[in-house]
Formats: C-alpha cells, sequence, structure tokens
C-alpha cells in the first residue's frame, strides 16, 4: 500500500492491521520517551492549503514520534485564487525529496489528483480532501470504537454488529462519507440522522439507513454509538434550516437525549465542537463522550497509517 | 467547363453509388462514368453534405492560448464540418458589430470553414442589458443565432424581449438552460455519484426548470427558441411535450453527452469537467433515443477548449469543457448506424440539415445534389479509430483518447477545396 487516499481503499484485513498496530503505537505514546526510530531519515511534509491546527498537530506530533523530519507548508488557497498551483507545489515537493505528503485541501479529490498525476513520487495521505474523506478520522473513530468496546482485547477485532448513528450535516461531511466506508468493511450498521437538506439528493450507493429524527433513531435503533458531526458556520445562512436554535433542538445532542442513551453506549465528536449547536456541555463533557480519547488515538493512528505506507515501501524497495 | 475534379464511386447517404463532378465551388454532375483531370477514388466511402456544427467555441479574440479561428477551424474541417457557428463568449465578448465582424473575417481569412458568429444576448454576457441585436444582425457578419451561451438568459423579462426582439430579422436565441441559483458552486451531476465524491451537485431540474420556462415563453410570443447541449431525460420529456404542443423549439445534444456518464468523475480527472454536466446512463439513453426519434433535431459539438493549465489541477479549481469537433461524426455514427437504430439519412439531418436551417445558413446543409455548393464530408464507415491525443485543435482537452470509436473522415470538401484529404490536412485554407 502506497497512499491512504479513502477508506474505500481498506479492506477488512488491511483496516484490522492498522488497527493493531495503533494499539502499539498508544503502547509506545505512553512511554516515558515516546519516540520509535522507524521513519528516521524520512522526510513527512504536511501540505495544508486549509485551516487545520488540530489534524496538523495530530500528523506532526504521529510524524515526529516515528523520528521523521517533519516539514509543515501552509499554503492557503488554492490555485482558484491564482497562487502558487496544486501541481507547482507538488512538483517543488518533489524536487526536495519528500517521502510522503500528508494533504489537507478545500477541494474533492485532491488528494487523489495528487497520487495519479505523476507530479510527485512519495506516498499521498488525505487528511481531508473538500467534502468528500478524511481516512484516517474514520480510522481514529474505529479505533476509540473498538478500544470502548473491547477494551484490553481489541487487537484483532472488527466492530461487527455495533450499530453507529452518524448525526449532522451528511451531505457536506468527510468524516460521514470516510467512517460510512470504514465501519461497514469492520461490520458496524450505520445509521444517517440529519435534517433533509443535509443529506445528499441520492443515496441509492450509500450503504446506511437514514433517518430525520434523532430522538426516533435513539428510542428505536438503540445505538452503540453516537457521533455529532461539526456544522460549519457557512451552512447557517444558507437555508439548510431555519437557526441554530431550530437545529439544536432537533438535531443536537444535549443531557435530555444523553439520558436515553443505554449505558454502554459512546458519543463521539470529531472535534472543533460548536456547544449549544451540535452537542452541549453536559454531553460533551459526560463520561460517555470519547471526543479527549479520540484526539490521543489520533496521534495512535495517524502513527500507524505512516508506518503501514512508509515501512512498506522501504521493504519494496528492498525486495 | 470542364470538371475540377470528380469523386469516383461515392456512396450517398441512400445507398446508391454515384461520381461526383464538382467545379469551382459548385457541383455540377451526379452521375456514372464521369471524368475529369483529377480522379478521386471514393470507393467504400459514404458522401455527406459538410457537416454544420452550431455550437463551436472558437476562443479568439481572447483566448488565443486555447484556440484560434484558424485552429478551431482546421479542427471542424478534420471532424468533416464545412460550417461553424462561433459562440459569443470571447473577451471581447461578442456584443458588438465590431467583434463579430472580426470573427468573421478571420474566418474567412482562414479557409477551412465557413464561420458564422453567434452574438451576445445580453451586454457583456451578463444578463442585464440586452446587446445591439439588430447591429450585430445587420453587420456583415449577419449574426442570425444569439446566445450568451456559457451563462444563462436568466431574467425572465430579459428572454422575453429578446426572443421577441429577434423575429425583426429572423433569429432565432439559443438558450442554455441553467438556473443559476441552483447550480452555484456545481461542479457534476447531482446524484448518487456526487454524493460519494463529496463534488457539488448540478441537478437536473435547474436545466429542465429553465427549459419549461423558456418554451412557454416562446409559445407566449410565438418566437423560435433553440435550446442548448441537452443533458437530462427530463429536458427530453419537455422538448417533446412542447413539439407535441406545437411550440417552436429546436434542441441540440452533445457528443460526450450521447456517450459519456458521470461515472467518470470518480477518477477525478477534469477533462470528465463539463456544463452541464456528464449525466447518467439513463439520460444517455433518452437522449439517443430523442435525437433518433426527431426530438432532438441536431448534435452540436459544445467544442470546449482549453490550454493544459485550466485542466491539471484539481477538480474544482479545473475550467469546464471537453474537445467534441473531430469526434462528432464518430459519436454520430456510434449512435445512429452502429446501434442499428436510425441511418445515414438521420445522421445527415443531424449534423448538416437541421444545423443549417437552424442557424439559417443558406450556403450549407443542402442534400448533395447538382448545382449545390460542393460542401462534401466523405467518411469511411467501416474505419475503427482509436482516439489519440494528436488533434488540429490547439488545446488537448479529449475525454476520448483512448476509446474506439467508428468512422473515419477521409475527405472534407468547403466551396469545392480539399480541406482534409486522405485524412490529412490542407497546408493553407480555401482562398
Amino acid at each position: 500500500m502506497k497512499n491512504l487516499l479513502s477508506a474505500s481503499e481498506l479492506d477488512r484485513d488491511a483496516a484490522i492491521e492498522i488497527l493493531d498496530i495503533a494499539e502499539g503505537m498508544a503502547e509506545v505514546n505512553d512511554r516515558e520517551i515516546k519516540k520509535l526510530p522507524t521513519l528516521r531519515g524520512k522526510t513527512v511534509v504536511n501540505l495544508f492549503f486549509e485551516d487545520s491546527t488540530r489534524t496538523r498537530i495530530s500528523f506532526e506530533l504521529a510524524e515526529k514520534r516515528l523520528s521523521a523530519d517533519v516539514i509543515n507548508f501552509t499554503a492557503k488557497g488554492s490555485s482558484v485564487s491564482k497562487g502558487e498551483s496544486l501541481k507547482d507545489t507538488a512538483q517543488t515537493l518533489e524536487a526536495m525529496g519528500a517521502d510522503a505528503v500528508v494533504i489537507r485541501h478545500p477541494a474533492s479529490g485532491a488528494a487523489a489528483v495528487l497520487a495519479n498525476s505523476g507530479w510527485i513520487q512519495g506516498s499521498i495521505i488525505n487528511a481531508g480532501d473538500g467534502t468528500h474523506e478524511h481516512p484516517t478520522q474514520a480510522l481514529l473513530d474505529a479505533f476509540t470504537m473498538r478500544k470502548r468496546i473491547h477494551g484490553a482485547n481489541s487487537k484483532g477485532k472488527a466492530l461487527d454488529g455495533v450499530k453507529v448513528a452518524i448525526v449532522g450535516d451528511i451531505l457536506h461531511s468527510r468524516v460521514a462519507r470516510s467512517n460510512l466506508l470504514l465501519l461497514r468493511t469492520l461490520g458496524a450498521e450505520i445509521h444517517f440522522v440529519a435534517p433533509p437538506t443535509l443529506v445528499p439528493s441520492n443515496t441509492q450507493t450509500m450503504d446506511a439507513k437514514f433517518h430525520y429524527s434523532l430522538d426516533e433513531t435513539l428510542r428505536v435503533e438503540q445505538p452503540d454509538v453516537v457521533m455529532m458531526l461539526r456544522i460549519q458556520t457557512e451552512r447557517m445562512n444558507a437555508s439548510y434550516f431555519p437557526t441554530e436554535r431550530e437545529y439544536a433542538r432537533h438535531w443536537g445532542f444535549n443531557a435530555q437525549r444523553l439520558s436515553k442513551l443505554k449505558e454502554s453506549a459512546i458519543l463521539m465528536h470529531p472535534g472543533p465542537m460548536n456547544r449549544g449547536l451540535e452537542i452541549d456541555a453536559a454531553s460533551a463533557d459526560s463520561k460517555q463522550s470519547t471526543v479527549l480519547e479520540q484526539v490521543a488515538n489520533g496521534v495512535s493512528i495517524r502513527m500507524a497509517v505512516l508506518y503501514t505506507l512508509l515501512s512498506g515501501e522501504r521493504n519494496n524497495n528492498e525486495s | 467547363m470542364k470538371a475540377s475534379f470528380v469523386l469516383k464511386n461515392a456512396t450517398l447517404a441512400d445507398g446508391s453509388k454515384v461520381d461526383i463532378s464538382v467545379v469551382g465551388d459548385r457541383i455540377k454532375e451526379i452521375g456514372s462514368n464521369l471524368s475529369a483531370d483529377e480522379l478521386v477514388d471514393c470507393t467504400g466511402l459514404i458522401a455527406l453534405p459538410g457537416f454544420v456544427d452550431l455550437h463551436t467555441h472558437l476562443r479568439e479574440p481572447g483566448f488565443e492560448q486555447s484556440e484560434t479561428v484558424l485552429t478551431g477551424t482546421q479542427a471542424a474541417a478534420m471532424g468533416g464540418f464545412t460550417a461553424v457557428h462561433a459562440m459569443a463568449n470571447t473577451m471581447p465578448v461578442a456584443d458588438t458589430a465590431g467583434v463579430v465582424e472580426q470573427v468573421a473575417a478571420l474566418g474567412k481569412e482562414a479557409g477551412y470553414t465557413d464561420v458564422y458568429p453567434i452574438g451576445a444576448v445580453t451586454v457583456g454576457l451578463e444578463g442585464k442589458q440586452m446587446a445591439e441585436l439588430g447591429a450585430m444582425a445587420n453587420s456583415k457578419a449577419k449574426v442570425r443565432v444569439f446566445s450568451d451561451d456559457g451563462k444563462c438568459v436568466h431574467d425572465p423579462v430579459l428572454m422575453r424581449r429578446a426572443l421577441e426582439y429577434v423575429k425583426a430579422f429572423g433569429g432565432v436565441i439559443a438558450q442554455h438552460a441553467q438556473e443559476p441559483r441552483l447550480t452555484e458552486g456545481a461542479q457534476m451531476n447531482e446524484g448518487a455519484v456526487s454524493a460519494e465524491l463529496g463534488l457539488t451537485g448540478w441537478p437536473a431540474v435547474a436545466e429542465e426548470s429553465i427549459i419549461a420556462r423558456d418554451v412557454l415563453l416562446a409559445e407566449h410570443v410565438d418566437s423560435r427558441i433553440h435550446i442548448c447541449h441537452l443533458s437530462t431525460a427530463g429536458s427530453v420529456d419537455i422538448i417533446r411535450w412542447a413539439k407535441a404542443r406545437g411550440i417552436k423549439v429546436t434542441a441540440e445534444v452533445t457528443p460526450h453527452h450521447l456517450l459519456l456518464t458521470d461515472e467518470l468523475a470518480r477518477t477525478y480527472d477534469s477533462v470528465y469537467k463539463v456544463n452541464p454536466p456528464l449525466r447518467t446512463q439513463k439520460d444517455v439513453e433518452a437522449l439517443r433515443a430523442a435525437l433518433i426519434d426527431g426530438t432532438i433535431d441536431i448534435i452540436a459539438t459544445d467544442h470546449a477548449p482549453h490550454p493544459i493549465e485550466a485542466k491539471d489541477c484539481e477538480w474544482s479549481a479545473a475550467a469546464f469543457g471537453m474537445l467534441g469537433l473531430e469526434i462528432a461524426a464518430s459519436v454520430a455514427q456510434e449512435v445512429l448506424i452502429e446501434s442499428g437504430k436510425s441511418s445515414w439519412k438521420r445522421l445527415t439531418e443531424v449534423l448538416s440539415l437541421n444545423p443549417a436551417e437552424i442557424g439559417g445558413d443558406s450556403e450549407q446543409g443542402k442534400a448533395i445534389q447538382v448545382g449545390a455548393i460542393a460542401n462534401i464530408a466523405l467518411i469511411n464507415p467501416v474505419a475503427k479509430r482509436k482516439v489519440v491525443a494528436d488533434t488540429a485543435s490547439k488545446s488537448k482537452n479529449s475525454p476520448y483518447i483512448g476509446l474506439e470509436l467508428p468512422g473515419q473522415v477521409v475527405h472534407t470538401i468547403y466551396r469545392g477545396f480539399f480541406t482534409v484529404k486522405d485524412g490529412k490536412l490542407a497546408k493553407a485554407g480555401r482562398n
């Protein structure tokens, strides 16, 4: 495996393997000296065309813990604004000898274009492309679920039969798309809950059940996992829903809804949260919330992905 | 007068085999055993009236890095065309008599096809104020087709006035049907594939709602209207309904909407990015059926050249549009002939007779007959060709590269002059 562009590229065995490697990485993260020499001499570029401090520092930490040389390249705006084009940026990084590029870009498919263009030889890791995918987020979410469900016996396990409700802006969410693909591969059952305006108009190829009512979904489906999606500010004034208050009333998570969850259920959010909109403080800070575990697990997962892609490349070169 | 040349043993659309003698720019005689100094063996070749494209982007003036009138008409000649209608979205926009006369003059100078400039409906394509349509109609370019193509004439009052106004000189409005608010930021067909790819959808209703409005407007003011690049099954239904009702509407379909679907967007290769977008297989089938049954009148290429840098980038940053002039006849053959569902006669109508009639081109789109101007495309119908990147166009944004298509234009005769002979472009045009 050279690139990670989409969660659809991972079959069940490959996904479980990455989750298992991340278990090992999590152990490293608990040590006093949190560092492995695995990627010594490798150069990893974090190429961010979109603000995302959280994702960038998560990758940066993962890269540094694997002893890679790390370069952060932040280029706001894309070739649309006629700054430097994606092609020129990629070719520049290639000339500098990047072994891997972690790309975050506002255009859907940007990571795929980079990987298929021939502009660059290194591995490409999609750290979020527009409203398309965010595969490492799905991996860290799966890892978090598995850890909560199976605890210390997580290794080798999948998520068969786990009921996951993903709530919010499905139409524009790369987190929802990647989670759908990966969690289905791991055997989970997906329920999307959203206002009708925030669901794609044609969902025939999406292997999920769709619901409009959060309360009914919680009552009828009794999900094991509820994942709240962030509502982007630009949706708020575009007639997707009348007001923030109405959204929060119907699709926001709150203490009253928390009380309806079964005790073992967990509440997830990819961050950053709009407290009071899609999630209230009581829920976000509850013991069922995994928000901070997700952040910690993100580092382990990204270490596992970098290890899988870059040490694989090393093996290929030797063989 | 002695014949300039004779096309020996050519097959006409009705299947008959004839010799065609050409003197000067006219067809002098059709028969057998005709002779001349120059005999061109056309055994196995089908002779059709030269093709007429009602929808070409020649890009000049203003975007000469993409295409010029010369290179665009050379590509047209390679595709069997003897006339093209040049869209108005140049820089400056073809919204004055000066610009349309310049484009017409460049066409004449190039000498590869007739070039009929299309005038903009509104000043600067901005949809606010009607351009001087009368001045363009009365100019040396004699403009009869008006379009803001690339943009929709969205204001219903302005559209109504334009439909009425062009009756004064027998003009027609060619509408690019796209409701602008429903397509803000749109990147591809709104459907199952866009849902997966996370690309902003261009819903079918944005096209269909404008077509529905405009056929009703045309009916109300008793004007003629032409709809550019139909792309959805729903649009076909509306046109069929409008024609049954007696509304004077004509419609075109592009080669790419007859052949390609939105599944290709999965590659994120922006060579497949076009406006209106590639739709679903169901739409392709509806468009093909409509072309065969006459609901759709013509194939028009929407040939839209772009330089490499406009496509060599992420999908949402890429320009809309694809080449089409050199493969249009092959796609027509695939849809009408190879399918076994239609005929060379129909192919002649959709690529030559009907577009010339809609555009008011009196010297184009005439059946091959004695006395007609010698605009002739000769096609080898049994050839199979794999489309290659090499093209007479200045741009390379062809979505067909690597596909195998039937038929090959062997000769193109434009006003008695071989612009293409044995598949090779003439080094200079007809002057």
